[in-house]
């Protein structure tokens, strides 16, 4: 059952467009990560959803009620919780700040502290109660900020980059933690993030936003290895995409020529047709066997590698093959191969990895 | 020095013995000073709140406006008052011109703006989203301002402060405008410039003692009520 | 929580509105019957008023707000109708209100004097000389300082007009500098600096144990300080409590009042500091 409709969605901003939703479903229950670099409209479409920004036209529903009326805006948002990057706390008790949401809907003092007790433990907050939320570090502030969302009981929840401003470890807690939370409460959830990897951590759904529009929606697997041009794609981290000339076709798949290298793709184009692929980083394999040797890969190329980069906990090895490609070492791999910059390696990938962003007659 | 000593004396005599006249004299000082302030805490926060949170062209127009007014000269409004008042002025037929109720016009007029102004400055430093979080947490809008009042609570007090500090120890729109007339409009700042110009110096110091004495006590009280960490 | 500080709100408007009340009756009841007189600062300084203005408000009902200022400001307000009454001693510019027609029933009242005082060892041997402009005219010579009030009051219109009459130009001299002041700072000045200033001898025997000062000259004919009160004529300004104002004046002139004004000060400094006048005429003072 859907949540959330929202129909013919715009906003403008000093006469041009800053989002544009021609159409737009959530379905109860799920977790919708909204994917995009910044100034995407990530948290224009939230704070719209949550009707903190007015739009000039569109129609929202939600549970098949319109909520573009004045009257419902505020007990429509006392259905919500809104979640920011800053913790937004106020100047008093934690206890008093995970409350506030409470306060407002002039709970009852007993009814109130059963909340706060619920939602401080679940988030684990509970030590810090008494404590004067001023004094509070970033993971804790969030925290705080986050179980003030839950207490509230929502059937939505929006979170706009939550775990952005965090360091490293309180990020990973955290989002174990709400990953928990979300199954348990079963709360409706929007995150809107830029980080891909927290995005496939928490979420059912994808959509990809960029300049105002949602480009691709569907699901993780969908969008991760579908994307459905050059944007997305790079954006879930296919990082490597190249051109080439349709040489040969067979029943169901088929041979490109790039700079000169034969690579063989599964799909339905045409020969002679001019396209664009893209391959996750994680489907290149990096062996120091001789081309031809040792995989059951439909491509083996060699290449040199032209750079090693430290990307967190792996290695970025860029690589040339003709065409540029990337793919991760764990450091590892690195020493067991012996992966130095200018070394000669085999590059391999499955067919099946290549996808085809774009094709155009040639 | 024995000019002091013998003020500090006078000023334990008038107090303790309850003089008529020096308590006819501080008790209008409160009142007048007291009303004064109030009426620019309700004029001031809320027009202050309203500017500093709304976009409106022209805006940073009125800001200068408002900050300039936190410096406008008490005399130059008392003297503009006094000619509003005037009996063949404009609000003549108002009868206000030396009354205590001039007094307060004039006082509130002085502190307005600074309580004014403080209020911008107080509600423009809080966080611009928390507005949003509020709103988002449910709040209807006067919910809302309620609460980023108390979030601004330290720099609102102050601004308070600041209001009753400035009418309380005002002089010259107070004798311009009220009169000083004993028993009716004649306040401890006034009665001590007078008392001063008579020669009068130990009672001049004792209500001059009085008078910080009661600036230091209500003083104290909104200090105590700014800096207070909330329990529970 | 929520209804702890709703609580603190009403109890703060409920003292507000206490203090507002407290301020309301006054007022409603000032305006019914009100004077405005208006006064010089020294009139008001030597403590007369304070005896005659509530027997006056007890016989009749009145009440009076007297605004005591400087001679300047007193006679203009009373030029444009913003009092009712003046009790002044400035001769020279009372008779331009009267001739104007704004001022009517300009009628004497009491009369004080002013003394020249200065330092007890009198640096410009001024003590003893019979005329004032003599004496003027030897300050003046001897370069010692000199402070006026220089603030148009009746007292320094009467200082200006015995340097005038000793023929002296002191404005722009190093030895003579204007306070700006009322006559008790003015003479605190002096006392500080050392100097000589003219003064009315009622402010300067309420201050004399604390200055320092002593009297050098007096008695001149031209130190008389002449007190008229005149009403305000409500042809000319129709808002002016012209009953109230006539109460006041004659209430001056009455026989009870001037008794008082006889009797004023002599047991709290050993001398009268004022002399009735009501029903003399000008010229015959001072003989």
């Amino acid at each position: 059952m859907s949540i959330l409709t929202v129909d013919n969605l715009r906003v403008e901003r000093g006469g041009t467009s800053v989002l544009d939703i021609p159409h737009f479903i959530l379905e109860e229950g799920e977790t919708l990560a909204i994917l995009g670099p910044n100034g995407a409209g990530k948290s224009t479409f939230l704070l719209t959803l949550a009707r903190l920004l007015s739009f000039s036209q569109g129609e929202l529903r939600f549970r098949g009620e319109d909520v573009s009326l004045p009257e419902v805006a505020i007990p429509y948002r006392r259905r919500l919780a809104v979640v920011f990057q800053e913790p937004l706390l106020l100047n008093a008790t934690v206890f008093n700040n995970v409350a506030a949401g409470l306060k407002i809907r002039r709970m009852g003092k007993t009814e109130i502290e059963k909340r706060v007790t619920k939602y401080a433990e679940l988030v684990k907050i509970t030590h810090l109660l008494k404590r004067d939320a001023r004094k509070l570090s970033g993971g804790e502030a969030q925290r705080t900020n986050i179980a003030r969302a839950f207490a509230t009981e929502p059937e939505m929840i929006l979170l706009d980059e939550p775990f952005a401003n965090l360091d490293a470890p309180s990020r990973e807690a955290l989002i174990d933690d709400v990953h928990v939370i979300l199954q348990q409460m079963g709360t409706t959830a929007i995150l809107a993030t830029h980080d891909r990897l927290e995005a496939l951590r928490l979420a059912d759904r994808l959509a990809v936003m960029e300049g105002g529009r949602i480009v691709q929606s569907g699901t993780c697997h969908e969008v991760m290895n579908y994307p459905v041009n050059e944007v997305v794609a790079s954006f879930v981290g296919m990082e490597t995409i190249f051109s080439g000339v349709v040489r040969r076709v067979n029943d169901g798949s088929f041979t490109i020529d790039v700079s000169g290298r034969s690579i063989e793709a599964l799909g339905h184009v045409e020969a002679g047709e001019r396209v664009d692929c893209c391959i996750r980083p994680e489907n290149i394999i990096i062996s120091t066997h001789p081309v031809g040797e040792g995989t059951s890969l439909r491509n083996n190329l060699s290449g040199k590698i032209v750079k090693i980069a430290p990307q967190g906990p792996f290695y970025k090895i860029h690589l040339d093959c003709g065409f540029f490609l990337s793919s991760y070492v764990t450091p590892q791999s690195r020493e067991n191969l012996c992966l130095q910059e200018g070394k000669e390696v085999t590059v391999s990938f499955k067919a099946t990895a290549i996808h085809v962003l774009r094709r155009e007659k040639g | 020095m024995d000019i002091i000593v013998e003020g500090l004396l006078k000023a334990f005599q008038l107090i303790f013995s309850l003089d008529r006249e020096v308590l006819t004299i501080a008790v209008l000082s409160l009142q007048v000073s007291g009303l004064a302030t109030m009426i620019s805490l309700f004029l001031g926060i809320s027009c202050g709140t309203a500017v500093a949170l709304t976009e409106f062209p022209g805006r940073n127009l009125v800001v200068s406006i408002i900050n300039a007014g936190m410096a406008l000269p008490p005399v130059v409004v008392g003297l503009f008052v006094t000619v509003f008042l005037w009996r063949n002025g404009p609000f003549g037929f108002l009868q206000l011109l030396y009354t205590p109720t001039a007094m307060v016009i004039a006082q509130a007029i002085i502190a307005t703006p600074i309580v004014m102004g403080i209020t911008v400055a107080a509600m423009q430093s809080l966080p611009k989203k928390l507005r949003l979080q509020i709103l988002a947490l449910g709040a209807t809008r006067l919910q809302m301002l309620w609460i980023l009042m108390r979030e601004a609570r330290l720099p609102l007090l102050a601004a308070v402060m600041a209001g009753f500090g400035g009418v309380i120890s005002e002089v010259g729109a107070s004798i311009m405008v009220g009169g000083n007339v004993l028993g009716y409009s004649r306040v401890l700042t006034t009665a001590t410039v007078m008392e001063t110009g008579r020669g009068n110096f130990d009672v001049a110091i004792a209500l001059s003692i009085i008078l910080l004495l009661f600036v230091f006590i209500i003083n104290l009280i909104l200090t105590l009520i700014q800096q207070r960490e909330r329990p529970r | 929580m929520k209804t702890r500080k709703r609580s603190r709100f009403i109890t703060a408007l409920i003292i507000s509105t206490i203090l507002l009340s407290g301020l309301f009756r006054p007022v409603m009841a000032a305006e019914m019957k009100s004077v405005i007189l208006a006064t010089t600062t020294s009139t008001q300084d030597s403590g007369l008023l304070d005896v005659l203005i509530p027997q006056f408000e007890k016989n009749t009902g009145y009440f009076v707000k007297t605004i005591s200022v400087g001679s300047g400001q007193a006679m203009a307000m009373g030029q444009k109708g913003e009092a009712d009454v003046l009790l002044v001693h400035s001769p020279a510019a009372e008779l331009k209100l009267v001739a104007s027609g704004v001022g009517i029933n300009r009628r004497l009242v009491m009369h004080n004097d002013f003394v020249i005082v200065g330092p007890s060892d009198d640096p410009a041997k001024v003590k003893g000389l019979k005329s004032t402009r003599e004496a003027f005219k030897k300050i003046a010579s001897s370069g010692k300082l000199f402070l006026s009030r220089g603030d148009n009051s009746g007292t320094h219109a009467k200082e200006k007009e015995v340097w005038k009459a000793a023929g002296i130009n002191q404005e722009k001299e190093k030895w003579y500098q204007q306070t700006g002041l009322g006559m008790g700072q003015t003479l605190n000045v002096a006392a500080e600096k050392k100097g000589y200033t003219l003064a009315d001898r009622g402010t300067y025997l309420a201050l004399k144990k604390t200055l320092g000062l002593e009297i050098l000259n007096e008695g001149d004919a031209i130190l008389l300080n002449i007190y008229h009160v005149i009403e305000i004529n409500p042809a000319k300004w129709p808002k002016v409590n012209a009953a109230g104002g006539k109460a006041f004046a004659d209430f001056m002139l009455s026989r009870q009042t001037q008794d008082v004004i006889k009797t004023f000060g002599v047991d709290k400094f050993g001398g009268a500091l004022f002399f009735p006048d009501a029903g003399k005429k000008v010229e015959d003072l001072g003989k």
